[in-house]
């Protein structure tokens, strides 16, 4: 059976295709959906559709670990808010955390890890004080790493909590201090919205484009297809006829355009997002990417290592500058 | 991969390997148990590397859940590998059931549950048991349904270490036991498969009606424990309360309100078996 991620992308895109799945391809979508962290969203988008009696337990087991997530991040949320109470910024949430506390469907059965918040950077200090007050402490205690954490990125290094095992990103900006564009960190804080719980959320453009940003400039692709599935939530959801201008204006201000088109034609593409008719254009790398989103086979291993090895180097190529890039590897590998 | 596919109590599972010695091994040990088509977790018994596959070969416990950390194993110990996957599986898939790691015998439909750190025997005990007029339903993982709080067996391998091979070896025909695995992590390891009225009763539930806290090792003694520190202990036994909510937590506490619960001490097999019978005949 000659089985790839387009069998989830299949039933993402038409939940209805299931009913002529058989059993090796139930197993080989639950394995993929598990590797890619879409089992929940699966769950979601079968609610009310008819599968095998195994199966019906397999998703309600994935909406019981949804429930759970979104519990325990919008919690640990909470904890944050309270514990940076008295810093001089606004604390904006991020990602999947943001998706839940804001309601949005990108959020609906979705994995959520990591708390990602971001305050502004003249906060650093003092939001760093607060959490170490309150119970958070350093996971690399490594003296390079922190120091490259704090000249380059655009976070510091990551902390977890002592008591409830969980971590907290702490960001500044939205793109390592070391990448091309620059992103108007100080003008997305300030046009972030409060909700009711008292937490804030990127403004609805700038929240696509911290997505975009998160999907492309910022990562290895790994777990692309749940990214790229929370750009066509938002996109879908946010869909307005000047929502589409607004998005390219501040995309373009932040120096992300680029990101940002590609995001959205590759949503087009993957899950047939609607989009504005002039971003629809042709690009040849594009079905690279397909290609490496799609990248596991029946057991739900990554497949295409040359594939996975380019985009690995790009995205450091995009992180940092290339001299740069060959000493920190220089560092890394000497380290072991 | 070379597959294999069985069914343990409610759960399924798919588990393939690069190589075909582990699945072979695995389909005989697990012979008599049913082989589903749809499976719930997929396990991967991988080589770490191609040059690994052949030459020292090294087993990675890769599936659908892994743990970061886990160190591969040498392939001569590949049934403890998928016995190590399976495990992860469960603990940190399983969400149909409130999960004890603990093992647990059945007789007149009454379930004695034993939970405990490794080495405490509890693993033994029920293995003993299962073969002395109880029915075994599972020496790793007892499962309390979430609505009515019955226990649900997970025969699977009776996992025996160190002395328990010996003890085993002489009340049990040598035709139920897998290799010995000498030296593995975990000290020596034989596997043992279940009598078989535990494997064709693996889907009928059991009330629970007695838990034990055993330690080997002490003079044999008994001591009642209060029913904070029970509920305590379980959270810590229990792979997914947290996860579970609300049910989990209702399950929980209608479990340690029901259920009397007792710390033993023993120094030997037949110490232990006449606690266990003195306890079970005067609290159920």
């Amino acid at each position: 059976m000659n089985v790839d991620g387009m069998i989830l992308i299949g039933l993402l895109r038409c939940p209805e295709t299931t009913a002529s799945y058989d059993a090796d391809a139930w197993n080989a979508l639950v394995s993929i959906a598990r590797a890619e962290q879409l089992l929940g969203t699966v769950a979601r988008r079968l609610n009310g559709i008819a599968v095998p009696p195994e199966i019906a337990g397999i998703l309600n087991e994935a909406r019981i670990n949804a429930g759970y997530q979104r519990r325990a991040a919008l919690w640990e949320a909470d904890c944050a808010r309270r514990a940076l109470a008295d810093i001089e910024s606004t604390v904006v949430l991020m990602k999947g955390t943001a998706y839940a506390a804001a309601g949005l469907k990108a959020s609906e059965g979705r994995h959520i890890g990591d708390l990602d918040i971001m305050v502004a950077r003249d906060a650093l200090s003092a939001t760093e004080k607060a959490l170490l007050a309150a119970g958070w402490e350093w996971v690399k205690p490594d003296p390079y790493d922190d120091a490259y954490y704090r000249d380059h990125m655009h976070e510091l290094p990551p902390l977890i909590h002592k008591d409830r095992d969980r971590m907290i990103d702490v960001h500044h900006n939205i793109l390592p201090l070391t990448a091309k564009p620059k992103p108007d960190a100080v003008s997305m804080m300030a046009k972030a919205v409060l909700l009711d719980n008292g937490l804030y959320v990127f403004a609805h453009a700038d929240m696509v484009i911290h997505s975009a940003a998160h999907l492309f400039a910022d990562g290895e692709l790994d777990g692309g297809l749940r990214n790229l599935w929370d750009i066509h939530c938002l996109l879908d959801e946010f869909s307005a006829d000047d929502f589409w201008s607004e998005l390219q204006l501040r995309a373009t201000h932040h120096g992300l355009w680029p990101a940002v088109h590609l995001a959205a034609r590759l949503a087009h593409l993957v899950y047939g997002t609607e989009i504005p008719r002039g971003w629809r254009t042709k690009h040849w790398q594009d079905r690279f990417y397909l290609k490496r989103f799609t990248a596991r086979d029946a057991w739900g291993r990554g497949t295409r290592p040359f594939l996975r090895l380019l985009f690995y180097v790009r995205s450091h190529w995009l992180r940092m500058p290339p001299l740069m890039l060959a000493r920190h590897l220089w560092k890394k590998w000497r380290m072991g | 991969m070379h597959e294999f596919r069985v069914q343990v109590g409610p759960a399924r599972f798919r588990i393939g390997s690069v190589w075909e010695g582990p699945i072979r091994a695995l389909a005989e040990l697990y012979r008599d148990y049913p082989t589903p088509t749809i499976t719930d977790y997929t396990v991967r018994l991988e080589s770490v590397s191609f040059l690994r596959r052949y030459i020292r070969p090294s087993v990675a416990i890769n599936g659908d859940f892994m743990l970061p950390d886990a160190a591969p194993l040498p392939l001569a110990f590949a049934l403890l590998a998928g016995e190590m996957a399976m495990n992860v599986q469960m603990a940190l898939g399983w969400r149909r059931h409130l999960l004890l790691h603990a093992s647990a015998v059945e007789k007149d439909g009454k379930a004695l549950i034993m939970t405990g750190e490794s080495g405490s025997g509890k693993s033994t005990l029920s293995a003993m048991l299962g073969h002395m007029g109880w029915r075994f339903m599972g020496d790793e993982f007892v499962l309390l349904d979430l609505v009515t709080g019955e226990a649900m067996p997970f025969p699977r391998l009776i996992s025996l270490k160190n002395e328990a091979i010996d003890e085993m070896q002489t009340q049990v025909a040598a035709d139920r036991f897998g290799p010995l695995m000498r030296g593995t992590p975990k000290g020596d390891i034989r596997h043992l498969v279940p009598p078989r009225d535990a494997v064709q009763s693996m889907g009928v539930p059991a009330r629970p009606a007695l838990l034990l806290f055993p330690s080997f090792g002490f003079d044999a003694a008994v001591r009642p424990v209060a029913p904070s520190e029970v509920f305590a202990r379980l959270t810590q036994a229990s792979t997914n309360y947290v996860a579970l909510g609300e049910s989990g937590f209702r399950a929980l506490t209608g479990f340690v309100k029901a259920v009397p619960a007792r710390a033993i001490d023993y120094r030997n097999g037949d110490e232990a078996l006449m606690l266990v019978n003195q306890l079970w005949d005067a609290l159920t």
